[in-house]
């Protein structure tokens, strides 16, 4: 069974907001019946103000399905349209105290049956942006029709390719046979044979420090790795800030969604191997609510 | 009321009986059945008897025709990759479209190496066509695998006969029996069945035991190498405490075999009859009048079969679902998809599986509260009219989401 959270379990056993709204002026539907799942939110709209003043769900799905579905109608309830279309998956998932990576796409749902609704309500054409495949990298919950999109748009090579251009594969790494069937496949399409041992496209490759560094240009370079991360963090709705660096360890702060996240540790590892890489010495990545507590002279001194 | 365990096609509890044989040879008959002294005394024997316990419980013809493996999947991982080394010019291999994913899997991988997989489909009630596959079997067709029951619904292939139809073709015969072994009584020295696996969890035997049987005369090619154990064809230490817990259990299925097919039967009929009866708009999927003893399989349309779940699994009841989301796929059960179930149904498929342990009060129990949860889902669901208690008009229809 899933590792569901205790708010995922409560919104499933106690749905909030279940059923249509009466004389709803919003009506979302998106899903797909062969994946499982399918939601209809229905919306009433103030056509004055524009708040949702009232929100409701009918969902074909799963406990998740069904608790992103409950959890998200409570989160729409009185916000504006504009305020409303804000509202990320990610907070969506945040809301439930996370969902597991294969359950992400519920999540996704909701925010997409809330985009399709406030389409409906202004009178436009909701489109999907995106196709979703089977979940290859758990780790970090990327899907085959992503991969094989970043292979095609990237002309990528290798595993270490991918990993580099959309996190797959970076974590457990258990996915490396199922990231090259997926190469396999578009390097055949592309008259290319796939081999192991190409070297990889070119990445953005990190100046490698040559020491000796001062304290202040180490910790700059250390800065300047762990800033490189932020784009891709903040495009899943977090950031990563360093808070200090005492000997060999960084300690950093993760906000927003990686906050909590269950895939945050897989993120930290991910900075430290870049770290190690770029300064060319060992460096451990840290939470920084694991730092030792400062201490002031004058504490010290009363110790 | 304690837990309800209807789940025992996906695992059973392992006998008390069979754990007290096993312990001992955990911590006094330790020894490796290999060595000459005191503490191997003896474990050489007990895997002997337990041999002879398969043996019987299957009907073979002699005690070396069983092999002790690790699991079912090495079973069968074995099998095929034996068939097609022993005769590497056949590059064909028959299977059906509702096996295991032991079998499947293994066969997919093989397909990328240049074989050529024929998947035999089934009806709506889950059957083969016997005449397609007899036009399938040739010279060049490496080995038959087909699963003796099925996981999902239970339903039971004729697999004594299309193993003589592919012993007069000349093409090995392998079977997956590891739903049916010790449900269902079987002779196999009476039938032309060249291998079969069997998995000890599935008949109240630990995790991590299994057993190849292999037709004396069938060629055979280990897929593990390096020692002289099971007559060098499948090496490595013997795991004695569970092969000897696995004879116990095979010699328990045997003295309950009637039992199970009459008491566990009448449990499972009763359940599905009372569900079809209480719970409007579901069915009993696979071939009713061919199935295993101890399994239903019902779909309850328009709801999701992991919400089911979990509403069971708040009532104390453990069972298992064909849908997607169970197992974090993005497809219905591959067999109910091969039966042309309808998504709207496949989804909401729910298996209950039963074994000697169960009781008629916990079915009563099962039947008490299946129609309320039934009902709450389709409250939330847009296939559902809660007004009238009934699908919306043409659901498919009535509501066609944007595929997100």
């Amino acid at each position: 069974m899933w590792d569901y959270s205790d708010k995922v379990k409560d919104h499933f056993f106690n749905p909030k907001n279940a059923g249509a709204v009466a004389g709803a002026n919003a009506i979302g539907e998106v899903g797909s019946i062969s994946c499982g799942d399918a939601l209809r939110l229905t919306l009433k709209v103030n056509d004055d103000t524009e708040v949702i003043e009232d929100a409701g769900f009918q969902t074909f799905g799963c406990g998740s399905a069904i608790a992103s579905s409950s959890v998200l109608t409570e989160i729409i309830k009185g916000l504006t349209l504009d305020e409303a279309l804000k509202v990320t998956n990610q907070d969506i998932a945040a809301e439930l105290d996370g969902l597991p990576p294969e359950k992400m796409h519920c999540s996704v749902m909701g925010r997409e049956a809330l985009q399709a609704a406030v389409a409906n309500y202004r009178g436009e054409e909701w489109k999907d942006d995106h196709e979703e495949g089977a979940l290859v990298c758990k780790c970090f919950a990327i899907d085959a029709v992503m991969i094989e999109e970043m292979v095609w748009a990237n002309k990528l090579r290798t595993v270490e390719d991918v990993t580099n251009y959309t996190k797959a594969g970076g974590g457990c790494a258990a996915c490396h046979e199922d990231i090259e069937a997926i190469l396999e496949k578009v390097l055949k399409e592309r008259g290319e044979t796939f081999d192991p041992n190409a070297a990889p496209v070119a990445k953005p490759e990190p100046v490698v420090a040559k020491g000796p560094l001062t304290n202040l240009q180490r910790i700059k370079k250390i800065e300047e790795v762990i800033m490189s991360f932020r784009p891709q963090l903040m495009a899943d709705g977090g950031d990563v800030e360093l808070v200090e660096v005492v000997d060999k360890t960084a300690y950093v702060n993760m906000t927003g969604a990686c906050n909590g996240c269950q895939m945050s540790a897989m993120t930290i590892a991910g900075i430290q191997q870049r770290l190690m890489e770029v300064m060319g010495e060992f460096i451990k990545v840290v939470p920084a609510s694991q730092m030792p507590k400062l201490v002031t002279i004058e504490e010290a001194s009363h110790a | 009321m304690p837990d309800i365990y209807l789940d025992n096609n996906a695992t059973t509890k392992v006998d008390s009986a069979v754990v007290d044989v096993m312990i001992p040879y955990f911590t006094e008959f330790f020894g490796n059945p290999s060595s000459i002294h005191r503490f191997a005394d003896g474990v050489a024997k007990a895997i002997k008897k337990a041999r002879s316990q398969v043996q019987e419980l299957i009907g073979a013809e002699h005690d070396s025709e069983i092999i002790f493996t690790s699991c079912g999947t090495e079973s069968d991982s074995t099998a095929i990759l034996s068939a097609i080394k022993a005769q590497p010019n056949r590059k064909e291999i028959i299977t059906t479209s509702v096996e295991h994913p032991a079998i499947l899997a293994l066969c997919e991988n093989l397909e990328k190496e240049g074989y050529t997989i024929h998947r035999m489909p089934v009806d709506k009630c889950g059957r083969l066509n016997l005449e397609a596959y007899k036009n399938l079997l040739s010279e060049e067709v490496a080995i038959v695998s087909v699963m003796w029951a099925n996981n999902e619904t239970g339903t039971i292939f004729p697999v004594v006969e299309m193993a003589e139809m592919a012993n007069a073709a000349g093409v090995m015969f392998h079977t997956d029996a590891v739903q049916a072994v010790g449900k269902i009584p079987m002779m196999l020295q009476d039938t032309k069945i060249d291998m079969l696996s069997i998995s000890g969890h599935k008949l109240h035997a630990p995790k991590g035991i299994g057993v190849l049987y292999l037709k004396r005369g069938t060629r055979f090619r280990p897929l593990l190498r390096g020692g002289h154990q099971e007559r060098g064809r499948r090496a490595g230490t013997e795991n004695t405490a569970s092969i000897v817990g696995l004879g116990k259990a095979c010699e328990l299925a045997m003295e309950h075999m009637e039992y199970e097919n009459v008491q566990v039967k009448a449990m499972r009929d009763r359940l599905e009859q009372g569900i079809v009866a209480a719970v409007p708009h579901c069915f009993i999927t696979g071939d009713l009048n061919n199935r295993l003893p101890n399994t239903t399989d019902i779909a309850f349309e328009y709801i999701e079969g992991e919400a089911i779940l979990m509403l069971l699994n708040k009532a104390g009841i453990a069972a298992s679902s064909g849908s997607a989301c169970t197992s974090g796929s993005l497809e219905p059960s591959h067999v109910m998809r091969a039966m042309d179930i309808p998504y709207t149904a496949a989804h909401g498929t729910i298996r209950f599986s039963f074994s000697r342990y169960n009781t008629m009060s916990e079915v009563d129990e099962v039947l008490k509260v299946m129609p309320s949860i039934v009902a709450t889902l389709r409250k939330l669901s847009p296939y559902w009219d809660s007004i009238n208690n009934e699908p919306v008009a043409d659901p498919e229809q009535a509501f066609q989401p944007t595929y997100a």
